[in-house]
């Protein structure tokens, strides 16, 4: 019983600790659900444009455009802007170090998972 | 979840619990989203190129055999090169996209297109044995289509698409006389599958 007690000690020590690190290893950049939905689609995509994403991801201009910035100036996406005739375009694709983290990020959730399996 | 809430109620630490359904929540979210963005399919398109290219060269070389037991080798033989260039093209796009290639989609379309392959595999060995060898082109070409079509039902809509194709030619070739459906497999084979392994790999990820 004592013996057991202890494992129950260290196994509730061992997630809080994770849980108090694990925000701080996780990249708030893509936490974001509509910064992690466009990862994700881009992942699945050689490239999408904005409205393509707008719609896919179901919001705004205003909101779309300012987390594409965010994820643009963090050199995860890329995005070239060009005419269609007289309309502009806006494309974006991942970037490697974009796949990278997602990859990371996707590693880092499956941790998570497999940390509470092990309880 | 269900084995969280067994759990004694001193484990109090709640919040390994909601990171946990969080994480599972997440990995779900970003599936979706990749599912839903739609424009990617698992199969293939450089590699229908490839098949259809492969099975042009064979059909010039099947034409040139002086019997039908070398015309049906030469057909197998290319059936096992498509085999691998599938598999070797389906895998290479699978990574470039981090999808495991048997999950989801591509598992979805594997387990669709095994059966009929299946059965046309032992179809083609009793048509040789009864000698019916103009029956064999039509009887692939349908049942490759069938494959395809119900493989790809939950893929983007070229595929089915495809898949109807390979179906109307399948048909037509079973009323021809074999030196019609000869060159019908051709046109299948190779024609469809280069024309849609282009399309699909100029608009659908590869």
């Amino acid at each position: 019983m004592p013996r057991q007690s202890a494992v129950r000690q260290e196994r509730r020590t061992a997630p809080l600790s994770a849980a108090e690190t694990a925000p701080a290893k996780l990249d708030r950049l893509i936490h974001e659900r509509l910064r992690l939905g466009i990862l994700s689609a881009l992942a699945a995509n050689e490239s999408l444009t904005f409205n393509e994403l707008k719609r896919l991801l179901k919001t705004t201009d205003g909101n779309l455009s300012v987390h594409a910035r965010k994820l643009e100036d963090a050199h995860y996406v890329a995005c070239t802007k060009s005419f269609e005739g007289r309309l502009p375009k806006t494309e974006y694709r991942l970037t490697s170090a974009g796949r990278k983290a997602l990859e990371r990020y996707l590693d880092h959730m499956e941790a998570l998972i497999h940390a509470m399996r092990e309880r | 979840m269900a084995s969280m809430a067994s759990l004694p109620a001193r484990t109090k630490s709640r919040e390994p619990v909601a990171l946990h359904a969080h994480a599972m929540d997440n990995l779900r979210f970003i599936r979706e989203t990749m599912e839903s963005a739609g424009s990617f399919t698992a199969i293939p398109g450089r590699g229908g190129i490839l098949m259809g290219l492969s099975a042009l060269s064979a059909a010039v070389v099947a034409a040139w055999q002086p019997d039908l037991a070398r015309w049906l080798a030469v057909w197998l033989a290319e059936a096992a090169v498509a085999v691998l260039i599938g598999a070797v093209t389906a895998t290479q796009k699978a990574r470039a996209a981090r999808t495991p290639l048997l999950s989801g989609p591509g598992r979805k379309f594997a387990l669709g297109l095994a059966p009929p392959i299946f059965v046309a595999a032992l179809l083609t060995f009793v048509l040789y044995q009864a000698g019916l060898y103009a029956l064999i082109p039509g009887t692939w070409l349908m049942l490759y289509g069938t494959g395809i079509l119900s493989g790809g039902a939950f893929s983007v809509r070229i595929v089915p698409v495809m898949g109807v194709c390979f179906l109307v030619l399948g048909a037509i070739a079973l009323f021809c006389p074999l030196a019609w459906s000869h060159w019908l497999l051709a046109a299948g084979f190779g024609g469809l599958h280069v024309v849609f392994g282009a399309l699909i790999a100029a608009r659908y990820g590869g």
